[in-house]
């Protein structure tokens, strides 16, 4: 079906797009990597000095990275499951037939946690966790919680808001998944079992796993990524309980002005990412 | 077989899903009509006098009105140099036979997947170097890092689904690649294009980290300065919950009107 044009053509339509992101997108890796080889304090400018891969040794070799890099993982490892499962219960009774205008409601309150700016959610976890006037202290009955200033508590705080936000998106991609099976396959496999997990593990489980494989792969970017969440609701804190492992970077590069060090940290953060995007786009996109 | 098990856990349930969804905004509503002092009330109050309050201080005294127009001016501007830029691009993929196609592809979506950290600090050095922190148009550059990912999937993915017999009669009446995308193709992808638009602003309004990072006063956006209310002790919860509601409703307008494609959106794709 595809055509074959001149190479002026191709260039006028997508040389565009292609400059604009190399300039936004790789000039500025480039000159991350520069800085990764130097010294370079924004305290100290006068001493930007080249000295190899000596931040890199730091950053291999540094505990906080890696704790920070676990903890990152760690957070994954417990909000993913939690919102696996319950985004699957919930996508199992919208899937369910009748209740059509509540399950309309459900679905559309389903949209506004993902579409909720980063930023005010942190904020509102401020405002309904706070230990003394929170409304998550009255609602469990006049509890004395200290939820952000104890790092277990804040650790698990951070958990629950992530799982209240993308819980929904799990839902929303299982259920996508569900309406995938064919009604008469569904409708045969009833009359063969009662049972609901039979149901769902030979017959709606192979419709949900691209749907779980793409869930799986962009809540590991996201962890990796995330930042303003927690940036508002703890600032990485107390001591460096919820410190992931953007936030980290950003404190090492902009709170302790260490510009040199952080960048190194960020190549590599770069290219733990560039492997699971090859791993993500490998098993998913086979298109083009 | 429906009727054999009863409904009622199922509507217990709807019911418990959409109440654990709207609570939390309607504790930010209620809260910015509340003042300091009922604010501050321990246990937290259900019912109180509502107050306007907190949105004529945040607006008019603190400057929240201009950080939200600029927000408004970057996420605007970004969008459309994102279908500038994205559109064509995602035209030539969906059409055109070329080497190399498959590591363009790979590289546009790769960007989706970069936390903005890693960029943030070049951007921060460069931009420093040349004058540009605290400008609209520096946020407008750097978040087509994450917008034009998303357009360019969106589209060629729209493009795509045009049937190709279309393009080909108007080639034989002797138009141009040009007119083909913008007379004929276009029309018809504009749900695609529209999606992704809505998307794109959606992302670019609700950033923080760039916001924080890049702006001080002149191009400050909303959500850095929601954040920025919260230093000191007495912090203005008010005010804050306010500045909040302002933030979230337009992001929440849209993406109900976009709920249908919400999840493809967010996938890139995978799931449809």
């Amino acid at each position: 079906m595809h055509r074959q044009v001149s190479r002026r053509t191709i260039f006028a339509f997508i040389g565009p797009a292609v400059i604009g992101l190399s300039l936004v997108g790789i000039a500025p890796l480039l000159y991350a990597v520069w800085t990764s080889l130097h010294f370079y304090n924004l305290t100290k400018l006068k001493r930007v000095e080249f000295i190899g891969l000596e931040n890199y040794w730091k950053v291999l070799t540094d505990e906080v990275f890696w704790q920070a890099m676990g903890r990152t993982f760690f957070l994954l490892g417990t909000a993913l499951p939690l919102q696996i499962a319950l985004g699957l219960i919930i996508a199992l009774v919208l899937h369910q037939p009748g209740l059509t205008l509540l399950k309309t409601l459900g679905r559309l309150s389903l949209v506004l946690p993902m579409a909720t700016t980063y930023a005010v959610v942190g904020l509102l976890g401020q405002v309904m966790f706070n230990q003394k006037f929170g409304v998550v202290n009255q609602l469990l009955g006049g509890a004395n919680i200290n939820w952000i200033g104890d790092p277990n508590n804040a650790f698990f705080m951070i958990i629950f808001w992530d799982v209240w936000q993308w819980t929904p998106f799990v839902a929303l991609v299982l259920l996508a998944g569900l309406t995938m099976v064919p009604v008469e396959i569904e409708e045969a496999a009833r009359l063969e079992t009662k049972s609901n997990w039979v149901l769902l593990r030979f017959v709606q489980l192979p419709f949900l796993v691209p749907g779980l494989v793409a869930v799986l792969i962009l809540r590991t970017a996201d962890t990796l990524k995330l930042f303003d969440m927690v940036f508002t609701l703890t600032r990485g804190g107390p001591g460096s309980s919820t410190e992931f492992i953007s936030l980290m970077i950003q404190r090492v590069g902009f709170r302790g002005f260490d510009q040199g060090l952080a960048s190194a940290q960020a190549v590599i953060l770069l290219i733990i990412t560039i492997v699971l995007a090859q791993l993500y786009i490998r098993v998913f996109y086979k298109e083009v | 077989m429906n009727s054999a098990r009863p409904l009622w856990p199922q509507i217990i349930l709807l019911i418990v899903i959409i109440t654990v969804c709207v609570f939390p905004f309607y504790w930010m509503v209620t809260t910015s009509l509340k003042t300091q002092i009922v604010a501050l009330e321990a246990p937290p109050v259900w019912l109180f006098e509502p107050t306007l309050a907190n949105y004529f201080e945040a607006l008019f005294e603190d400057g929240v009105l201009q950080t939200l127009i600029n927000s408004l001016i970057i996420a605007i501007c970004t969008t459309i140099l994102s279908l500038i830029l994205g559109v064509p691009a995602a035209f030539a993929l969906a059409r055109f036979e070329f080497r190399g196609k498959k590591d363009l592809w790979f590289w546009f979506i790769t960007n989706r997947m970069v936390s903005p950290i890693v960029l943030a600090l070049p951007f921060f050095l460069i931009a420093r170097n040349l004058g540009l922190l605290d400008k609209h148009v520096t946020l407008i550059l750097i978040y087509l890092t994450f917008n034009l990912p998303i357009v360019i999937w969106i589209v060629t993915d729209q493009f795509r689904g045009i049937p190709y017999d279309l393009d080909e009669a108007a080639r034989l009446e002797g138009a141009s690649q040009i007119t083909i995308m913008l007379k004929i193709c276009l029309p018809l992808a504009m749900p695609g294009v529209a999606v992704s638009a809505i998307f794109s602003f959606i992302f670019s309004w609700n950033e923080l980290m760039y916001g924080l990072i890049l702006t001080r006063t002149d191009a400050k956006t909303a959500p850095a300065m929601a954040v920025s209310f919260m230093e000191g002790y007495n912090l203005p919860y008010g005010k804050i919950m306010a500045t909040s509601t302002l933030i979230v409703i337009p992001v929440l307008i849209f993406a109900l009107i976009a709920s249908k494609q919400l999840v493809r959106g967010l996938t890139m794709g995978a799931v449809k």
